[in-house]
């Protein structure tokens, strides 16, 4: 069969390109190399619990018929409601840093006035940031890349201030040590402190479920195990691409959620036709299944952000998990109106991905335990101690996210340049998701929404 | 079609792009945009739908006429005046 358009990976960007495919009557076939739906947003069941591979929280949060912002745009562009992402507000996050600690809900307010108290020289200078966020347009697929950095230090003087502002914004969707763009400082910005976080009460696989169930309904095909070895081109024109098994599937267009290196190997292992690097960020994260509801120990917040030095380093460490910072998500702590199954704790820091994919399969498991307890030791400065609770433990590392979503250094967050406008040397290929750059879940959403409108429906 | 079932066509299609606007109090000559929050992007779905629906093409140079209700029942009376509703 010949396809209008092809879309490899079935994850958030992939599934929603899909559905607007397919709505408007588009032949399209969603390829999925792993066997089951979701890539870096994926699900799994282990020793009778459901997990979710990565989410900690929905960024962009707003109250169900709200008729502004990313996630409204995103459910009218999909004609799905907001049932079915039926996401619940967080309760409370915090930053916390030596001496210092910021609280943050989905009222945008409650962040000015903490800053307002904390920082009152900085008040100023953080309310002319805001003015220059509002008016700056993230989604404009044209512009060019400046430091973050740069441009906030313009007006924050601070320069605790600045790394507490920086560090849920990097933990949640940068792909670049240090500093990030501007432009997409301004996505997470608008995600995290003004929209904020929310939660399915049965997790991601909610959200994927309901994206997958509608793209079917309007006649979409998706064909799990089905990983593309090689996307085939004629004088820079995709024709086809080659699956593991042999198959070909011919296609008009080719859209790729794959990651920009890894789709580019696909069309040629040997010369790659546009510079590609692949992200060395990566993660490792402790989750801990409890007894009891972590507020029941005193754990109320939502998530917490920590760094136990002033100065915050968002980077690939040199030693296989970096204990200096970390995130501590507890996914009890949403507004539910009834209690999760059990208590959980996660808990991320970042990891050494050449130490995790490297590790002899022997030591791999050894190696898991080791840190896992190191990680929580680390974060109990920050949260009760939960540890004679736990009835379950799992552990991913940059090995398991490689095995989820194919991203060559198990990087979370794709690579470093994003190539924005989803363009590639070849006429017909098109990237979507991480490497695309629109960043969280619903802005990988709207990135597969972006590309597909702007390409794949003339 | 005749002018009301235009109409009614365009309310429906509005109702799937903006589920979350009340359109009971629509004022038909005054533009979409300022009773409704409506960007490009459901702009060009408003297009799409007709597409999908009736097979009518709509060029580009042509969307200003389609800003208000009373302009794009106008606009569309003669393009779908031979289409039985539910085409």
């Amino acid at each position: 069969m010949r396809y209008d358009t092809v879309i490899i990976g079935a994850g958030m960007s992939g599934l929603s390109a899909g559905v607007r495919l397919a709505y408007f009557e588009k032949s399209v076939c969603i390829l999925e190399r792993h066997t089951t739906i979701g890539g870096l947003n994926s699900f799994y069941r282990l020793r009778k619990r459901n997990y979710d591979v990565g989410l900690h929280a929905v960024t962009n949060y707003a109250e169900p018929g709200t008729k502004q912002g990313p996630l409204s745009k995103l459910l009218r562009q999909l004609r799905m409601k907001w049932e079915d992402f039926d996401l619940r507000p967080q309760l409370r996050s915090s930053i916390v840093f030596p001496d210092c600690a910021l609280h943050f809900t989905n009222q945008f307010n409650f962040f000015v006035e903490q800053i307002s108290a904390a920082f009152p020289q900085q008040i100023d200078g953080f309310r002319r940031l805001v003015a220059r966020i509002a008016e700056h347009d993230a989604l404009d697929l044209e512009r060019s890349t400046l430091s973050a950095r740069q441009v906030v230090s313009e007006y924050i003087r601070d320069p605790l201030l600045l790394d507490m502002i920086f560090c849920p914004l990097m933990f949640y969707g940068s792909a670049t040590p240090h500093d990030m763009d501007f432009n997409q400082f301004v996505i997470m910005f608008k995600s995290i402190f003004h929209e904020g976080f929310g939660r399915p009460f049965d997790g991601i696989r909610l959200i994927l479920k309901r994206l997958v169930k509608h793209f079917k309904a309007l006649g979409g095909h998706l064909k799990l195990h089905a990983g593309v070895q090689e996307i085939r081109q004629t004088n820079g024109v995709a024709t086809s691409v080659l699956l593991e098994d042999g198959t070909e599937i011919e296609a008009d267009n080719v859209l790729s959620s794959a990651g920009a290196a890894e789709t580019m190997r696909m069309v040629d292992p040997n010369a790659p036709l546009l510079k590609a690097e692949p992200g060395d960020i990566s993660f490792v994260e402790s989750i801990s299944v409890l007894d009891c509801e972590p507020a029941s120990l005193g754990h109320r917040d939502t998530i917490v952000f920590y760094s136990d030095s002033k100065n915050f380093h968002y980077e690939r460490p040199n030693v296989p998990v970096d204990l200096r910072s970390g995130i501590v998500c507890s996914p009890n702590n949403f507004d539910y109106s009834q209690p999760l199954e059990d208590g959980r704790i996660r808990i991320t820091a970042l990891a050494d991905p050449h130490y995790w994919l490297n590790l002899p399969e022997e030591e791999y498991v050894a190696a898991k335990d080791y840190w896992n307890s190191q990680i929580i030791q680390s974060a109990l400065r920050h949260l009760p101690d939960f540890r004679p609770h736990v009835i379950d433990t799992d552990v991913f590392t940059p090995r398991t996210i490689r095995r989820f979503t194919g991203h060559v250094n198990g990087c979370v967050y794709g690579a470093p340049q994003k190539f924005v406008n989803g363009q590639t040397s070849v006429r017909n290929l098109y990237l979507c998701g991480t490497d695309q750059g629109f960043l969280g879940i619903v802005g990988a959403m709207l990135s597969g929404i972006t590309i597909a409108n702007r390409y794949l429906l003339k | 079609m005749t002018s009301d079932q235009i109409r009614q066509v365009i309310l429906e299609i509005l109702e799937r792009i903006a589920p979350d606007e009340d359109l009971t109090d629509l004022d038909d000559v005054r533009p979409f945009r300022e009773q409704m929050e409506l960007d490009s992007m459901d702009f060009l779905d408003i297009v799409m739908e007709l597409r999908k629906m009736y097979r009518i093409q709509i060029p580009e140079e042509d969307y200003s006429n389609l800003n208000t209700m009373a302009g794009t029942v106008s606009y569309l009376l003669p393009r779908l005046k031979d289409v039985a509703v539910g085409a």
